[in-house]
């Protein structure tokens, strides 16, 4: 028996389910992209000032855990009755305007984004979007995928099943693989990658990894105009 | 063609099993034959030796599978984990002790993960790997 030899095997076991438990928490969480540019330049400004200190964290907010299950929740009852989706959640949205992203990011939450939409997301020009075959539509779910990415096919089932369950929502699939140039620009690192895209070209909010059905379904709620 | 999930859970176990003998022992030669398990079940994942005792032993237990992967991943993850393997055991065999140890630790971590949490860490890095290595 080689000691060193146990005492790597342990080390990569302990190391193995820390990752792999780590990214079951955080596959296909739903995240804000303005709060989440918020905490990356706080991190940049961290870093290059030297700074060990963390970023500025917003103190969570109980509601908006609350307005996220609301909205979700206003979300399936409007869909399953055919009544104004995107009305019902913006208005418990908007009726606190208390709410903020809720640091701690937990899975299961949907991130509620600020009710201005020109504040949210950097806006994609056309030419990116022609080049990735985006067309006009009020939310697009825009996924990257690639050859070798079998969790890229749930994605797959989970945005179709919701564009066609939603009007307004179109689902768009990219090979990450032959689009590199705009892969660097939006940020993609690791496939699936979905991007939530409204009207404006506007990237909302983004999933990696599989998010589920009525996390989905909430986030698109919120961007759909009024019925 | 597509392949039964279960079967590469399965045959991920077994492999993590088989290095973790590796790095137990140090024999070069088991790191030498799961290399060459890597390889034959990236040239055919149906016909990879593990595959063979998971349709013997397990899947007459299991029954038909209800849903089915695409094979594209499975054979490149074989090949990330042949290239781990294949350096372990010439890092064994050679008396390069560090390397051996060095590339069985990583194969094993690859393939735990795999195993215990259906995370293909070799695909994740695909799209790495291109970001870095193509330039547009």
């Amino acid at each position: 028996m080689d000691v060193l030899g146990i005492g790597v095997i342990v080390a990569v076991l302990v190391v193995a389910t820390t990752i792999g438990l780590w990214r079951r928490r955080t596959d296909g969480m739903i995240r804000d992209e303005a709060a989440d540019k918020r905490k990356r330049a706080g991190l940049l400004a961290a870093a290059g000032l030297e700074v060990v200190e963390l970023p500025d964290r917003k103190s969570p907010s109980a509601n908006a855990a609350t307005a996220a299950k609301a909205a979700s929740g206003a979300a399936a009852a409007a869909f399953h009755g055919g009544v104004g989706v995107g009305g019902a959640a913006s208005k418990t949205a908007d009726g606190r305007p208390g709410v903020v992203p809720d640091a701690r990011e937990e899975p299961g939450v949907v991130e509620e984004n600020s009710p201005d939409a020109s504040t949210v997301g950097e806006s994609l020009d056309q030419g990116l979007l022609d080049r990735l075959g985006v067309g006009p539509a009020p939310v697009t779910l825009l996924q990257f995928s690639s050859a070798f990415c079998a969790p890229c096919r749930a994605v797959r089932r989970v945005s179709t099943e919701v564009a066609a369950l939603l009007p307004g929502v179109q689902h768009v699939e990219v090979d990450a693989e032959s689009h590199l140039a705009e892969v660097r620009e939006l940020n993609i690192w690791r496939t699936p990658t979905l991007l939530i895209v409204d009207a404006g070209g506007h990237v909302v909010k983004r999933a990696t990894g599989v998010p589920s059905k009525p996390q989905l379904i909430a986030a698109v709620a919120d961007l759909l105009p009024e019925a | 063609m597509e392949l039964d999930p279960r079967g590469q859970r399965f045959a991920a176990a077994l492999t993590s099993a088989v290095i973790i003998l590796v790095l137990a022992t140090g024999s070069g030669w088991l790191a030498l034959a799961q290399a060459v398990v890597f390889a034959i079940t990236a040239l055919d994942p149906r016909k990879g030796p593990y595959s063979y005792v998971y349709r013997a032993l397990i899947l007459p237990r299991l029954g038909p599978p209800t849903e089915r992967e695409p094979v594209a991943p499975v054979r490149f993850a074989q090949t990330v984990g042949l290239a781990f393997l294949g350096l372990s055991a010439v890092g064994y065999l050679t008396g390069l002790t560090t390397l051996g140890v060095v590339a069985a630790a990583f194969g094993l971590l690859a393939a735990f993960l795999n195993a215990a949490f259906g995370l293909c860490l070799g695909c994740e890095a695909y799209l790495l790997i291109k970001r870095a290595s193509v330039r547009a």
